[in-house]
């Protein structure tokens, strides 16, 4: 049963990072692929249907490992305060810039909140990279569980780690590869050219983030999410817009796995002392609240599955980023 | 402030402001919904026009309700990781599902809708806004029995070796008395929340479009039966309250002794302690009633409550702050009050029909017509329910302290260990600064959206686009 939720907990987390990380990566380069007002929001669009109910499979991911693993939620949130209130708030002002921007006339409105979305899109996908480094290297857990310290440095101090610099770089590449494969398969026009032609010149970027997060990890996942991405490059370059997208999401969600398969069943490493560190066992909940959830989860996951993928479909044709005269 | 009292006044910033977009995002949606089956029936294309204006304000307040929901979600492990551990499995699974069932529909279903015009066959797209209705008030139950757990903690067991509480019925914890008492009282609240946003929206644009007329009449007969509804659910709420904690009610009346047939103070002047107040205004027996259904109840009062606690519990104050309780209480109602009355007024004077009533001024009578102050005036009618709806929660909020859940664990018990002030400081700079900018932009954005022509509110939706799909 434990080890059923780890994986249904771990699937959360894939979904939320492969989905949302192309609403980020569509956030982060909407202001450099689109060149005026209009491009912009033909690629803004392309996520305009999607991007709350990706960020719904945060909720999820969330709400999943505070039933199943109440106690590796409590310590992994109360020890890294800061940076996840960074997050919340920088997804806050993603979530609102993206809403508001075409609900108003003005140009300088709808440019302020382009640069709103681009900062806190890379924002968030820089800290997301950071703190999944941080995971993978663990935090400074006492006897009793908790991460203590002085100031503003008991939890910001482990961003400063090399994990968690890697981690945020590697982030980068993935979102950004992301939103350039789907913008390619998304759109028409100039966006789509744009797009195309960063996935493929992206694809070696990418390569080398996801080559130094599997450095970082020291993971054998991580090096075959590099495999794909090469695969990804290789598909970009021969017009496989389908296909690329595929291999790099796939290649996201192999470092995902990676990062939370990273120890075996300690799911979150004390850096003080190994005999400090939370295993699946010692955070899981009760047989109680794991049973309901996984009645309510086979009930009701594949349903919402089910008429996300319906929604995709229903969004499915592309968005034209050229002007047609008129 | 130590981190505890940082921390509590975090959770109750954040989440009030979390409640001002909520009822605002529940009444919208099933506005929504009902104009435009309205529109499905009647084929009047004012209903759409309507429709698609209510959606646009639908779309801007949920993204904040959203954004701010998400904080939500997390908060509980932020700062008050000590009780996410001992109750995890009572409210992890709650959060959890609520997630899995409600949001997901939400936050799929609203787009499906709001891109979906000219995309989805007709009565599939109005089903779509349903579902969303239908999903806003699945979320608030599932939220409002957790949060009911908190009140009156039923269908646990405490761990005899971890101390940690466990759940032994979903079902039970989904049917607590609070919460069946609680949720028709919030929702009827959020009635009255939407109904004052499109009341006063309607009125600053009644010159431009009759549809608007329509909608601030609806606005105000939302706003006056959801009022009198919080009333009646209101008092049977204050039953289960008086019953599941007897102090809460106490402390709202300040009443130090039990008494049989208690009076309810409209207005005191005063300190509040124990002596008699300077000057109060009672209207005799009504507490008794509220709080038994019965005018010759006995009320237990404050003394009597703390001696049995220290009894029961061990030694301590079981006592919240009695001025917090007894004013957010009366300004809860008072604010209640006064919002019907202006729904009541407006109706009264916009009406179309020719009542006369012997003795009143010409300018009063049914349709008289709505004259320029008394417009500037019905302008502020959304802050009345967001207030009353923000003094119900600090009452019930804090009239539970010092309990985080009653009888079972204190608020000191669950703030998370090792969190420090300076952390605590900081990211309430931050939320107080963001969700100020959210407040300023969301303001300006239905004032913007407000000041458009109804008919070119349908802006462009993908499907309106002039380019070609491929
Ligand atoms: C528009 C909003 C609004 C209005 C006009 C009223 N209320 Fe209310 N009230 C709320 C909005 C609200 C609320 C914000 O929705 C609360 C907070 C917690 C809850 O369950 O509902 C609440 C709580 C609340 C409680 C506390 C429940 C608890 O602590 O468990 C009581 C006893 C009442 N209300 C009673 C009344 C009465 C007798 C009213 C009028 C005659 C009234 N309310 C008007
Ligand atoms: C499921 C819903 C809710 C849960 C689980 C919940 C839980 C909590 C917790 C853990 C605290 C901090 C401890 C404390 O001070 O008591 C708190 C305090 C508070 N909450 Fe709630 N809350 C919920 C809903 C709300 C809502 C909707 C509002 C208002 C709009 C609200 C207003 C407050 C306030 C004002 C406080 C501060 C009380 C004080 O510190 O004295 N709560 N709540
Ligand atoms: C303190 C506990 C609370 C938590 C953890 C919480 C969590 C959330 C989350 C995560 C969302 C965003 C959903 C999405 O992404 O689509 C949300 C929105 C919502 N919440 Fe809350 N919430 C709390 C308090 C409340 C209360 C007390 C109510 C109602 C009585 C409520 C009702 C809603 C509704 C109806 C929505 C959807 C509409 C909107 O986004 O404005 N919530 N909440």
């Amino acid at each position: 049963m434990i080890t059923f939720w780890f994986a249904i907990l771990v699937l959360a987390w894939v979904l939320y990072f492969v989905l949302e990380g192309f609403d980020f990566g569509v956030g982060v380069l909407a202001p450099f692929l689109g060149r005026d007002d209009h491009e912009r929001a033909a690629a803004i669009r392309t996520i305009g249907p999607f991007w709350d109910g990706n960020e719904v499979w945060l909720v999820a991911a969330i709400g999943v490992t505070f039933a199943a693993f109440p106690d590796w939620y409590a310590v992994l949130l109360a020890g890294t305060y800061l940076p996840m209130v960074g997050i919340l708030l920088l997804l806050a002002v993603r979530g609102v810039a993206l809403e508001f921007r075409g609900k108003h006339d003005s140009p300088a409105w709808r440019r302020r909140c382009d640069r709103l979305l681009a900062g806190s899109s890379a924002g968030v996908v820089l800290l997301w990279g950071a703190l999944l480094g941080v995971f993978v290297h663990g935090l400074a857990l006492g006897p009793d569980g908790t991460v203590t310290g002085n100031g503003l440095g008991r939890s910001l101090s482990p961003l400063l780690t090399p994990a968690a610099g890697l981690g945020a770089l590697a982030a980068l590449f993935g979102a950004v590869m992301l939103g350039a494969t789907f913008l390619a398969l998304r759109t028409t026009g100039p966006v789509r050219r744009r797009a195309v032609a960063l996935g493929r010149h992206g694809g070696n970027l990418g390569t080398v983030g996801l080559l130094l997060a599997g450095i970082a990890t020291g993971s054998r996942l991580a090096l075959v999410a590099a495999v794909l991405s090469v695969i990804a490059g290789m598909l970009a370059r021969q017009g496989r817009e389908g296909g690329a997208f595929t291999a790099v999401a796939l290649g996201v969600a192999g470092a995902v796995v990676a990062v939370f398969t990273a120890h075996g069943s300690v799911v979150l490493r004390s850096t003080l002392d190994p005999m400090w560190s939370l295993t699946r066992e010692s955070a899981a909940a009760g047989p109680a609240a794991l049973r309901l959830i996984t009645v309510a989860g086979v009930i009701v996951l594949p349903g919402v599955l089910a008429y996300q993928t319906w929604s995709y479909w229903v969004f499915r044709r592309r968005i034209a980023s050229e002007r047609v005269p008129s | 402030m130590d981190v505890l009292d940082l921390t509590r006044l975090q959770f109750a910033v954040v989440t009030i402001y979390h409640y001002l977009f909520v009822p605002l995002s529940i009444c919208l949606s099933a506005t929504a919904a009902g104009l435009h089956l309205t529109w499905l029936r009647t084929g009047d294309d004012r209903f759409r026009d309507l429709t698609r204006f209510v959606g646009k304000l639908l779309i801007v307040t949920f993204a904040v309700g959203v954004v701010t929901g998400l904080v939500q979600e997390f908060q509980f492990g932020l700062g008050w990781s000590a009780f996410a551990k001992f109750y995890g499995d009572v409210f992890g699974p709650t959060l959890a599902i609520e997630g899995m069932l409600a949001f997901f529909l939400e936050a799929t279903f609203l787009a499906l809708w709001y891109f979906g015009w000219g995309r989805l066959p007709r009565r599939l797209h109005a089903a779509t806004i349903v579902i969303v209705a239908a999903g806003t008030l699945l979320s608030a139950y599932i939220i409002l029995a957790a949060n009911s757990f908190m009140q009156n903690p039923v269908a646990y067991a405490l761990d005899p070796v971890t101390g940690r509480a466990h759940l032994t019925s979903f079902v039970e914890l989904l049917t607590n008395e609070v919460v069946l008492a609680a949720f028709p009282h919030t929702m009827a609240g959020a009635a009255m929340a939407g109904g004052g946003l499109l009341l006063a929206i309607g009125v600053r644009r009644l010159a431009a479009d009759p549809a608007f007329r329509t909608l601030s009449r609806l606005g105000a007969w939302l706003m006056l039966a959801g009022g009198a509804l919080t009333a009646i659910t209101g008092d049977h709420l204050g039953k289960v309250m008086t019953a599941v904690q007897p102090m809460k009610m106490a402390a709202a009346e300040a009443l130090y002794e039990t008494t049989t047939g208690a009076p309810f103070s409209v207005f005191a002047l005063g300190t509040l302690g124990h002596e008699k107040p300077f000057l109060t205004v009672e209207i005799p027996r009504l507490l008794s009633f509220l709080g038994t259904g019965s005018f010759s109840g006995t009320v237990q009062g404050i003394d009597d409550l703390q001696a049995q606690y220290v009894a029961q519990y061990g030694p301590g104050s079981y006592v919240p702050m009695i001025p917090v309780a007894f004013w957010t209480f009366r300004l809860m109602i008072g604010a209640g009050v006064a919002g019907m009355a202006l729904a009541a007024y407006y109706l009264w004077a916009s009406s179309t029909r020719k009542w006369r009533l012997p003795l009143l001024p010409a300018a009063l009578q049914a349709g008289a017509g709505v004259p320029g102050w008394a417009r500037r005036i019905l302008l502020l009618a959304p802050l009345l329910p967001a207030a009353a709806n923000t003094f119900g929660w600090v009452f019930t909020e804090t009239a539970r302290q010092p309990w985080l859940a009653f009888g079972i664990s204190t608020v000191a018990d669950g703030v998370s260990p090792g969190l420090t002030s300076v952390e605590v400081v900081a990211s309430l700079a931050g939320f107080t600064l963001v969700y100020g900018l959210l407040a300023v932009a969301w303001y300006r954005l239905v004032v913007h959206l407000c000041g458009k022509p109804l008919a070119e509110v349908p802006e462009k939706s993908p499907a309106a686009d002039p380019a070609p799909a491929y």
